[in-house]
């Protein structure tokens, strides 16, 4: 049997969904299909047989080691951006881009400290998808949440929404970006499971591969749709947590040992 | 004199041919900055003309492509534009592809179109791209100290970055 997840049973989005679909599928027209073409020459993009998760093992990870958010920073080019001249250090910290931070949790009754890392959690029904005045915060049909800065007008309204505070926003001019990962000021940012290396091919995140640098593996990267990966045998063998479960977010990054 | 004619003639044939032949020359030249990877090669993705009318359509459509789908392969990339269309500057680097007089500017500018795309992407191509060019040339000493060494990327110090960004902030 399953271990517990904290899994929502999603039959009442379910329900509402199969409702909705039911009555537009009434209403437009019996008898015409419709049909998608086939890109060809080119590859056919994402697909949502797979979803991209992560698992973290907090019971891994160790306080004070910053070697995932160092590896985000550079592997997306974060660390482009310096603290203006007489800026604050509070200022600065409340503002800068983040996509991955530290956070560490004590437990008050009995003085037990938890260290983990936070980023965007790739829920499946995320609020700040469902908040975007313009279309620019999109899922993936792979199941990464990421913002379409072709799109976003920086209005911050899912910084606002965001229950995990994962996202961050440009105030300053960036320049040499990094061909990979395109920023520029005015548009809000997150954590997008390196996206750029999932289309080359390639199945690890920085962040993973430098907490496995450090010797401390405490980041799983994988398919939690394919039981024979990594993360999904874990997740069938241990107890893990989603991060504020009780919004039903059914997020795609858990955490066990929480 | 019937010959002289006819060879006056034959190289009449001979001048206007090689006129010809030179202006297209010229034209065709005229498209690309000189001294980019651009100049020496045959023709971009779609003729010339095609690509001066509609490459902001083609570009807009594979960016979703891209984006939304995660469709790499696509024909049109910008960062392949910026690998074909930078030129080099005087130092082993390459000049910024937006900036005045080069490849996307001289258009831009004459057709007054503001220019949005590096805001956020790139201007100068990929960093182990510009590593490896600049180094084939040899001389590392003139390089800013842009290049730490000869196997690592190019890489910015913090203080460097900084100043860098006053420049390009103050015009």
């Amino acid at each position: 049997m399953g271990k517990h997840n904290d899994q929502p049973d999603g039959k009442r989005r379910q329900f509402i969904g199969g409702t909705i679909l039911a009555a537009g599928a009434a209403t437009v027209a019996p008898g015409i299909l419709l049909t998608v073409a086939q890109a060809t020459g080119e590859s056919q993009g994402v697909s949502s047989d797979v979803r991209y998760g992560m698992l973290i093992d907090t019971d891994k990870c160790v306080a004070d080691c910053t070697a995932c958010v160092d590896a985000c920073d550079k592997e997306n080019g974060l660390d482009l951006q310096q603290k203006p001249k007489g800026q604050s250090d509070d200022d600065w910290n409340a503002q800068r881009p983040q996509w991955v931070r530290k956070v560490q949790l004590k437990d008050r009754q009995t003085g037990d400290i938890t260290d983990l890392p936070m980023m965007c959690q790739h829920c499946e029904f995320p609020p700040c998808v469902d908040v975007c005045p313009t279309g620019a915060s999109f899922r993936r049909a792979d199941g990464i949440v990421m913002v379409d800065r072709h799109t976003c007008i920086g209005c911050r309204y899912c910084m606002m929404a965001c229950p995990y505070k994962a996202r961050s926003f440009i105030h300053q001019n960036v320049v040499n970006q990094l061909v990979a990962a395109p920023r520029g000021k005015g548009c809000v940012e997150s954590c997008n499971f390196c996206v750029h290396r999932i289309d080359a091919g390639k199945m690890t995140t920085a962040c993973q591969d430098a907490c496995a640098k450090e010797g401390h593996q405490a980041i799983v990267f994988g398919d939690l749709k394919n039981p024979e990966s990594e993360i999904a045998s874990i997740l069938r063998e241990k107890n893990s947590r989603q991060i504020r479960a009780d919004l039903e977010l059914n997020t795609g990054v858990r955490y066990t040992d929480l | 004199m019937l010959s002289s004619t006819g060879i006056r003639r034959f190289a009449g044939v001979l001048m206007a041919g090689a006129f010809t032949f030179l202006t297209t020359g010229v034209l065709g030249d005229s498209a690309v900055t000189p001294g980019s990877k651009a100049a020496g090669m045959e023709a971009c993705v779609a003729p010339t003309a095609e690509m001066r009318r509609n490459h902001m359509d083609y570009l807009k459509h594979d960016r979703i492509k891209t984006v939304r789908k995660g469709i790499r392969d696509i024909r049109n990339s910008l960062a392949d534009c910026v690998d074909c269309h930078a030129a080099k500057n005087g130092s082993g680097g390459y000049a910024q592809i937006d900036s005045e007089g080069q490849f996307c500017d001289k258009c831009h500018n004459y057709m007054a179109v503001d220019l949005a795309c590096f805001q956020c992407h790139r201007k100068t191509p990929g960093e182990e791209k510009l590593s490896q060019s600049a180094l084939d040339g040899g001389n590392v000493d003139h390089r800013l100290g842009l290049l730490r060494d000869k196997d690592a990327p190019a890489a910015l110090a913090a203080d460097e970055l900084v100043q860098l960004q006053a420049i390009v902030q103050e015009d």
